[in-house]
C-alpha cells in the first residue's frame, strides 16, 4: 500500500466537497487527509488529498474523481518532486517548572508559541509530515491537551504546475 | 420580455425537443404545472412518482431521446429515488425536475423539505440546486448535455418554489462551458491497431456485448465485426438487442442465467472482445476464473470501467460505434471453422430447454409471446424469474426492444416501463413480462395506462411465489420458503376495476389465442398466466461460482 498525494482542482461550487468525500466513502477508498481552499482563481478551489492504496485503487480513484462534473483536473504528484506542508496547533501542559524545556523544543523545531495560559502553552508548527510527527512525539511526555492538524497541502517544485493553464477556460 | 422560472423551464424543454414529460404535481411545483397548463407539452400523470421516473426512463430507452420527469419536493422527490437509481445503473439519460421549498425556508426542516440533491448524489451523473433564476436556463442546458453525452445518466435539477416564480429574460444558451466535463473521443488509433492485431491472431475469438452497443447505436457495426472475424457473440442482459437473437453467431446471454454454450465459450475463448459492457458480477461469476484463457480487449466510453473489475490487455476508451467502425477498417475476413463447430456442438447439446407437459410452463408463455409478435414487440420486464425467462426465450430482433432493469434489478419496473415505451414508440406492441410479485409493486400505474389510453399488455407469469427468491431458497436454503409464498388479488377483477381488459389463462393451448386477442383489443390488457408453481430458471451459475460449472435441471 502506498500513499499518494493528489492535487485536485475543482469548481468552487457548493456541495463539491460532499461530492468528493461521498465518492471516497461509497467506493471504499481510504482518505488519509483532505484539505481544500481557494486558488488564484476565485472560481476554482484546490484540494490536496492523501489517499492510501495500490496502483489499481489509485487508478480507480483518479478515474472516478474525473467523472465528477465539478472536478476539473487531477494530478498525482507523488512520483514528482514536490513540497508538502502541514500546520499543527498543540496545546500542551506547561507548569512553570517545565516551560523552559518546552521552549527549547519549540526553538529546535522552529515552531512558535502562540498562546500562554496559566498551565498550558499553545504551539504552532509548520513542516512536512515527519517534522510534525517529531514535534508531537517530543511534546507528548508533557501531556498534550489538545491537538489539531490541517492536513497536507502540496505543490510541485520548479516550473511544473497543477493549474488550468491556457488550454482551459472557465 | 421576462418570464417566470417555471415558464423558462417549459421553454427550455421545448428548445430541447421534449414532447412528453411524466410526473405528479404537488405544492412546490404548482408554478411549474401552471406553466405546463398553457404549454404544448404532453404530460402523463402517473399514480406514483416512482412510476413517473420509470416511464421517463423507459421512454428514453425505447427512443434514444432523453426522458423527463417532474415531482414535487419532499416525498415526491424521494419517490423518484428508485427510478433515478435504476436509470443510473443502466446509463439512461433521464432528467428529473423536482420542486423544492422556497429558498428562505431551505435548511429549516420545512414542510415537505428534503435535501434531494444530497440524497441523489451517488445515483445521479450530476445534480443541481438552482439558487438563482438567471442560472436556470444554463443549468437545464448543461443537464441535457451531461445526461445525453459520454456515458449517459440521470441528472436532477431541484428548483425552489420562489425560483419558479421569479422573473427574468429568456435566452436559451447555445453552448455549455463545463471545464471539468469531457466526452471521450473516438478511441485511440494505436490501441485500436493493437486490438486488431490481437483479433487477427485469435483462433477462438468471442465478442461479449453489453448495453453500450445499444446506447451508441452500434448494432450494424457489431454485426459487421462478428461476421468479418467469424466470431460468436454473447450479450449481457442490457445488450440483448445489440445483436439479433436468431443470427447463427448469436449465443444468447452469458453469466448467471446465461446459456451453457455462451459460458463455455467464455471459458475457452482465446481473445475476448468486450464491447460496451462492464464485467458485472452477475456476468463474470468468480472474477479470477473469468475467461481464463483469453486476452481481453475492452471497448467502453467510460474510462473508469477499464480495469475496474477485470484486468484488461487492450483498453480502448471511446464511443462504441466509432471505435468499432475504425476497428473494422483494420481487420480482414477470418474463418474459424473448428471453433464454430465446437460451439455448434455445445449449442446442440446444451440448447435451452424445459420440460413441457402437464401444466402451463412460464417458458412456453414467453416462447408464445415471441411467436405471436415475431420478435417485433417491445418487451419490458419486472425483475426475477420473469426477467430471466424473457431474456432466455424471446429472440430479440430490433435494438431498444428489450427494456429491463439490469443493474439495479428494480421490481415494479416493468409496467411503468411499458407505459413509457409505448408513449415513445406508439406503433409497437409493448408487452410487460411480469411476475405476480413484481407487478404488485407498481400496479397502480394500470390507472395511468387506462386513463391515458395507452394500450400495453401485462403478461403475468403467476406462480403465487416470489419465484426467484424461492428458487434460491430451494437451492441454497434447503427449501425453507421464508416469506416467498404470496397471495395475490384476482388479477382479472383487478384489471377490470382499473378499466383494463383482464384475462386468465391456465392451459397451454389458450396462450396464443389470448395473446392475439390482447394485441387486437388495442387497449390496456392484463393476462394472468397461471403457471407451474415451482419451475426454476436454469441453467444457473451459483453466486460467485465459475462460469463452466452450471447447475442444471
Amino acid at each position: 500500500m502506498m500513499r499518494h498525494i493528489l492535487a485536485v482542482l475543482v469548481e468552487n461550487n457548493p456541495g463539491v466537497l460532499t461530492r468528493v468525500a461521498g465518492l471516497f466513502s461509497r467506493r471504499g477508498y481510504n482518505i488519509d487527509s483532505l484539505t481544500v481552499g481557494r486558488t488564484e482563481d476565485h472560481r476554482v478551489s484546490r484540494m490536496t488529498i492523501v489517499v492510501e492504496g495500490d496502483d489499481l485503487v489509485l487508478d480507480q480513484v483518479t478515474k472516478q474523481l474525473n467523472k465528477l462534473v465539478d472536478v476539473i483536473k487531477i494530478n498525482d504528484i507523488t512520483a514528482a518532486e514536490y513540497v508538502d506542508r502541514e500546520l499543527v496547533l498543540i496545546k500542551v501542559n506547561a507548569d512553570p517548572s517545565v516551560r523552559g524545556e518546552i521552549m527549547q523544543i519549540v526553538e529546535i523545531f522552529r515552531a512558535r508559541i502562540v498562546d500562554i495560559g496559566r498551565k498550558t502553552l499553545m504551539i504552532e508548527c509548520t513542516g512536512d509530515e515527519g517534522k510534525i510527527n517529531a514535534i508531537i512525539d517530543s511534546l507528548k511526555p508533557f501531556g498534550i491537551r489538545e491537538l489539531v492538524r490541517t492536513g497536507k497541502v502540496a505543490m510541485l517544485r520548479g516550473s511544473k504546475m497543477t493549474s488550468l493553464g491556457n488550454e482551459e477556460k472557465l | 420580455m421576462s418570464f417566470s422560472g417555471a415558464e423558462i423551464l417549459i421553454k427550455c424543454l421545448l428548445e430541447e425537443g421534449v414532447e412528453t414529460v411524466f410526473g405528479y404535481p404537488g405544492g412546490a411545483v404548482l408554478e411549474i404545472y401552471d406553466a405546463l397548463y398553457k404549454s404544448p407539452l404532453r404530460h402523463i400523470l402517473a399514480r406514483h412518482e416512482q412510476g413517473a421516473a420509470h416511464m421517463a426512463d423507459a421512454y428514453a430507452r425505447a427512443t434514444g431521446k432523453p426522458g423527463v420527469c417532474f415531482a414535487t419536493s419532499g416525498p415526491g422527490a424521494t419517490n423518484l429515488v428508485t427510478g433515478i437509481a435504476t436509470a443510473y445503473m443502466d446509463s439512461v439519460p433521464l432528467i428529473a425536475f423536482t420542486g423544492q421549498v422556497a429558498s428562505d425556508l431551505l435548511g429549516r426542516d420545512s414542510f415537505q423539505e428534503v435535501d434531494i440533491t444530497g440524497v441523489t448524489l451517488p445515483i445521479t451523473k450530476h445534480n443541481y440546486l438552482v439558487k438563482n433564476v438567471e442560472n436556470l436556463a444554463q443549468t437545464i442546458k448543461e443537464a441535457f448535455h451531461i445526461a445525453t453525452t459520454g456515458r449517459p445518466g440521470p441528472v436532477l435539477i431541484d428548483i425552489p418554489k420562489d425560483i419558479s416564480v421569479k422573473k427574468t429574460s429568456f435566452n436559451y444558451p447555445k453552448t455549455v462551458n463545463l471545464g471539468g466535463y469531457q466526452v471521450p473521443g473516438p478511441g485511440d488509433l494505436k490501441s485500436i491497431k493493437e486490438a486488431a492485431e490481437l483479433i487477427m491472431s485469435a483462433q477462438k475469438p468471442l465478442i461479449y456485448a453489453g448495453g453500450g452497443v445499444i446506447i451508441s447505436g452500434a448494432q450494424q457495426e457489431l454485426r459487421r465485426l462478428a461476421e468479418l472475424i467469424d466470431s460468436p457473440v454473447t450479450t449481457t442482459l442490457m445488450g440483448m438487442t445489440g445483436f439479433p437473437g436468431t443470427h447463427p453467431l448469436a449465443l444468447g446471454m452469458l453469466g448467471m442465467h446465461g446459456t451453457k454454450y455462451a459460458n463455455y465459450a467464455v471459458c475457452e475463448c482465446d481473445v475476448l472482445i468486450a464491447v460496451g459492457a462492464r464485467f458485472d458480477d452477475r456476468v463474470t461469476g468468480k472474477m479470477d476464473e473469468f475467461a481464463p484463457q483469453a486476452k481481453i480487449i475492452h471497448i467502453d466510453i467510460d474510462p473508469a470501467e477499464i480495469g475496474k473489475n477485470i484486468q484488461i490487455d487492450v483498453p480502448i476508451v471511446g464511443d462504441v460505434r466509432e471505435v468499432l467502425e475504425k476497428l473494422i477498417g483494420e481487420l480482414q475476413q477470418k474463418k474459424h471453422p473448428e471453433w464454430r463447430e465446437k460451439i455448434a456442438g455445445w449449442k446442440k447439446e446444451y440448447e435451452l430447454r424445459y420440460k413441457n407437459g402437464g401444466c402451463l410452463k412460464p417458458q412456453f408463455v414467453v416462447e408464445q409471446i415471441y411467436e405471436v409478435t415475431q420478435g417485433e414487440a417491445i418487451i419490458t420486464t419486472e425483475v426475477g424469474q420473469n426477467q430471466m425467462w424473457a431474456a432466455q426465450f424471446y429472440k430479440f430482433k430490433n435494438p431498444r426492444s428489450f427494456i429491463t432493469s439490469g443493474g439495479l434489478g428494480t421490481m415494479g419496473y416493468g409496467l411503468p416501463a411499458a407505459i413509457g415505451a409505448k408513449v415513445g414508440r406508439p406503433e409497437k406492441v409493448v408487452i410487460d413480462i411480469a411476475g405476480d410479485g413484481s407487478i404488485q409493486m407498481n400496479i397502480q400505474e394500470l390507472a395511468t395506462a387506462v386513463h391515458n389510453d395507452i394500450p400495453v399488455i401485462v403478461a403475468i407469469l403467476n406462480n403465487n411465489y416470489l419465484g426467484m427468491v424461492r428458487q434460491w431458497q430451494e437451492m441454497f436454503y434447503d427449501g425453507r420458503y421464508s416469506q416467498t409464498e404470496i397471495e395475490s388479488p384476482d388479477f382479472v377483477k383487478l384489471a377490470e376495476a382499473y378499466g383494463a381488459l383482464g384475462m386468465r389463462v391456465s392451459e397451454p393451448d389458450e396462450v396464443r389465442p389470448a395473446l392475439e386477442q390482447a394485441i387486437a383489443a388495442n387497449k390496456t390488457v392484463v393476462i394472468d398466466f397461471v403457471v407451474d408453481r415451482e419451475e426454476n430458471v436454469l441453467p444457473m451459475v451459483p453466486p460467485g461460482g465459475c462460469l463452466n460449472r452450471m447447475l442444471e435441471g
